[in-house]
C-alpha cells in the first residue's frame, strides 16, 4: 500500500506519495493552481499514476482549499490538521507551525505531535502571500526575482496593511524614486509584521512553547526566516519539504 | 448530518407567521413595545397591558440602510436593527408604539439617540457593573422609571398585582425554556441544538392566546421522546460570546451538516440569560433590578461571573469544546475573549475557537475551514 497527499491551495497545488510504512516521502509534485481545481486534480491523478503503482494500491487524501474538487480522493481533511501532522512530521511534535499560504496564513500550536489551537488570518490578504505577488506585480518582477531584490535593499516601512492601499503607498514610493530593491524588502517587512502579531496571540517564541517551524512557499526564501526569526525574538526553522507540509500531512492521515 | 424533521418550521417562517397575529393584536386594541436586549424587564410591559416584541436584526436586511447614518465599522446586529426601522422594513417596529431600550455597548445607546426620531425610546440606565456602589439601587430606580414612563404613554396603572402576575408568568417560561434547553444535556442529544434554538428563539413571537408554558412543555417532551438514530460520537460543542441569532445558518447549521453537535448556548439566547428567576415575594420592583443585574454581559465590568457560569456549564453539557462568536465590531465581546480562551483552554482543558464574522455570506469558506479543522482537533485520538 502507498500513501497518496495531494493538497490544492489557492496558489500552488502539492502532491506527495509516500510508502507503506508512511516513513519516507518518494515523490513530490507542484504544480499552479491554476484556475480550474478539477483539471489540476486530474493533472495530479496522471503524476501519481505515472510512478508505476495501480490506483488501488494508492489511498489518496485531499486537503487544501480546493480538496473538494478532487473526485477520487478517498478521504478528505482541512488543511489545518494537515499542515500540522506534517510538520510534526518534518520538525518534531512540539512546534508553533507558521504557514504562510497564498491566500490564509495560520498559526498552528502541536503538542505531542496533535493540534492544540490555531488562528488564521482574517478575510483579507494582508499578511499571505497574496500580498507579495500584488507587490512584485506591481513592480514588474517575478516572485523569485523580488527576493532576490529585497535581499540587496534597505529596510522601509511600508505602513498600508490592506494589499489595496499598500499598493497605492508603493506606486506613490515609486513617484518618490525610491529604489525597487528598498520597496521589495519593505512588502517582506510588512508580511512579517502582520504574521507575527497572529503568531504571537498564540504565544509564539514564549518560554514553554515550541520551535517556530515554517512552512508554506516561503520555506526556501532566506529572507523571510531571518527576518521572522528577527521580529519574534526567536529562531525560526524549517525543512526542505515544508512547502510539502500540508499533502505530507494528508497522506500520513490515510487510513 | 443534521436531521430536521419534516414539518421544520424555520425561524423565518415561525417569524413571519407572527406577523399576522400580533397584527390581530393590534387591531384589539393591544399596545406593542419593542426591545432589543435581554436586559429589558418584560414584565413590565406585560403589567402595562401590552405586548414586549424582540427587534434585533438578525440578518443582512437593512444594513445597507444604515450605513447611509452609522458608520460601517459598527456591529452588523446595531446596523441591522437600526435599519430595518429606518427604512420601515420590520413590522414588528411598524406595530411598536414605543420601544425599550437599555445602555448596554457604546454602539447601541448612541444608536438609540438616532431612533428615537423614528419612535419614542426609553432608556434605562444600566449600571457598568455589578459590584459598583449603588449599583442596585439605580437600577431598581430605572425599573420604577421604566414603569412610570409606560404609564404614561399607555395612560394605564401598573399595580403590584399586574407586576406580580407578570413576574410568576415569565418566570415559568423561563423555567420551561431552561427545561427545554436541558434537553441537549443527553449524551448523545436526541434533537439537533439548531432545532432547539430555533424553537427556544421564536417564543419571543408567541402573541396568540394560547399557553404558551403548556406549548413548550409539549415540545420539550417530543424532544425527549424522540431517538437520533445518527447521533453517534459527534463532537458537543458549547457557543458563547455575541448573540448568533444573525449566524444561525452560517455558523450553527454548518457545525452540525459538518459532523459537531451544538449542545449549549452560553449567550442571550441560552440558558445563561434564562436561569436567573425574579423573587416572587419581595417588593417587585427590587427583585426585577436583582433578576437583570445578573445576566453576564460583557458589556459589564468585571464579568467573571460569565465565567463561574462557563465552568458549570461545560460540565453539565458534557462539552467537548467552546466556540466563541465575536461579530465584527463588538469590542466588549472582542476583548473579553481573550479570558474565554484563558478559561477554557488552561482550565477546563478544552479546545476553543474564536470565529470573528457578521451577518453576510462573504467569509462562509473561511467559517467552514475553521469549523472543520475545530471538529478534526476534538475528534484526534
Amino acid at each position: 500500500m502507498f500513501y497518496a497527499g495531494i493538497d490544492i491551495g489557492s496558489t500552488a497545488a502539492k502532491a506527495v506519495l509516500m510508502n507503506g510504512a508512511k516513513d519516507e516521502v518518494l515523490a513530490r509534485k507542484l504544480m499552479p493552481s491554476g484556475w480550474n481545481s478539477r483539471e489540476t486534480a486530474e493533472e495530479l491523478l496522471q503524476w501519481l499514476l505515472s510512478l508505476g503503482h495501480e490506483r488501488e494500491e494508492i489511498h489518496v487524501t485531499a486537503t487544501g482549499y480546493g480538496r473538494v474538487s478532487v473526485p477520487y480522493a478517498d478521504s478528505t481533511l482541512t488543511e489545518i490538521t494537515c499542515h500540522g501532522k506534517g510538520a510534526a512530521f518534518l520538525g518534531g511534535n512540539d512546534l508553533t507551525v507558521i504557514d504562510i499560504g497564498g491566500q490564509d496564513t495560520k498559526i498552528i500550536v502541536l503538542k505531542n505531535g496533535r493540534v492544540m489551537d490555531f488562528i488564521m488570518n482574517d478575510k483579507c490578504s494582508a499578511g499571505t502571500g497574496k500580498f507579495l505577488e500584488v507587490m512584485a506585480n506591481r513592480l514588474g518582477v517575478t516572485l523569485p526575482e523580488f527576493f532576490a531584490m529585497a535581499e540587496r535593499g534597505k529596510d522601509i516601512t511600508i505602513s498600508s496593511m490592506c494589499t489595496v492601499f499598500a499598493e497605492s503607498e508603493i506606486v506613490s514610493l515609486m513617484g518618490q524614486g525610491t529604489p525597487r530593491e528598498d520597496i521589495a524588502r519593505g512588502a517582506v517587512g510588512s508580511v512579517v509584521v502582520k504574521v507575527v502579531a497572529l503568531a504571537g496571540r498564540k504565544g509564539a517564541g514564549t518560554p514553554g512553547m515550541g520551535d517556530c517551524f515554517l512552512t508554506g512557499g516561503f520555506c526556501e526564501t532566506p529572507l523571510m526566516i531571518h527576518k521572522l526569526s528577527g521580529a519574534l525574538g526567536a529562531g525560526v526553522r524549517t525543512h526542505p519539504d515544508a512547502r510539502f507540509a500540508g499533502a505530507i500531512g494528508a497522506a500520513l492521515l490515510g487510513k | 448530518m443534521l436531521s430536521l424533521p419534516k414539518n421544520f418550521e424555520t425561524f423565518d417562517e415561525k417569524r413571519k407567521a407572527s406577523f399576522m397575529a400580533l397584527y390581530e393584536a393590534k387591531q384589539r386594541g393591544k399596545k406593542v413595545v419593542g426591545t432589543f436586549c435581554s436586559y429589558t424587564p418584560t414584565e413590565l410591559i406585560y403589567a402595562a397591558g401590552a405586548i414586549p416584541v424582540g427587534l434585533c436584526g438578525k440578518s443582512e436586511q437593512g444594513i445597507a440602510e444604515a450605513e447611509t447614518v452609522l458608520p460601517k465599522t459598527l456591529c452588523p446586529l446595531i446596523k441591522a436593527s437600526y435599519g430595518m426601522a429606518l427604512s420601515d422594513q420590520c413590522p414588528y417596529f411598524f406595530f411598536s408604539d414605543g420601544i425599550m431600550a437599555e445602555t448596554t455597548c457604546d454602539g447601541k445607546k448612541k444608536m438609540y439617540e438616532l431612533m428615537n426620531a423614528l419612535k419614542p425610546v426609553h432608556v434605562l440606565n444600566l449600571p457598568q457593573g455589578r459590584d459598583q456602589a449603588m449599583a442596585l439601587d439605580s437600577w431598581t430606580g430605572e425599573m420604577h422609571a421604566a414603569a412610570h414612563w409606560l404609564e404614561d404613554l399607555f395612560d394605564v396603572k401598573i399595580t403590584d398585582e399586574k407586576l406580580h402576575d407578570a413576574i410568576v408568568y415569565r418566570n415559568r417560561v423561563r423555567r420551561a425554556l431552561v427545561a427545554l434547553y436541558e434537553v441537549a444535556k443527553a449524551r448523545p442529544s436526541p434533537v439537533s441544538g439548531y432545532e432547539i434554538s430555533t424553537v427556544a428563539e421564536s417564543v419571543d413571537f408567541h402573541f396568540t392566546d394560547d399557553d404558551l408554558v403548556e406549548k413548550i412543555e409539549k415540545i420539550t417532551r417530543d424532544f425527549k421522546a424522540r431517538v437520533r438514530e445518527d447521533a453517534g460520537n459527534r463532537p458537543r460543542v458549547l457557543i458563547t460570546g455575541c448573540p448568533t441569532a444573525g449566524v444561525r445558518e452560517k455558523v450553527i447549521r454548518r457545525l452540525e451538516e459538518m459532523g459537531a453537535d451544538y449542545v449549549c448556548a452560553d449567550n442571550c439566547s441560552g440558558p445563561r440569560a434564562q436561569k436567573f428567576m425574579v423573587d416572587e415575594t419581595g417588593d417587585p420592583y427590587r427583585a426585577l433590578a436583582e433578576r437583570y443585574l445578573k445576566i453576564n454581559c460583557s458589556v459589564m465590568t468585571p464579568n467573571t461571573s460569565r465565567f463561574d457560569d462557563l465552568r458549570h456549564l461545560v460540565p453539565d453539557y458534557q462539552v467537548d469544546g467552546v466556540i466563541e462568536v465575536v461579530l465584527h465590531g463588538c469590542h466588549t465581546f472582542a476583548v473579553e475573549a481573550w479570558n474565554t480562551m484563558k478559561v477554557v483552554q488552561e482550565e477546563l482543558g478544552l479546545p476553543y475557537l474564536r470565529l470573528d464574522t457578521d451577518f453576510s455570506k462573504a467569509d462562509q469558506g473561511q467559517i467552514e475551514t475553521r469549523l472543520g479543522a475545530f471538529i478534526e482537533m476534538m475528534t484526534a485520538a
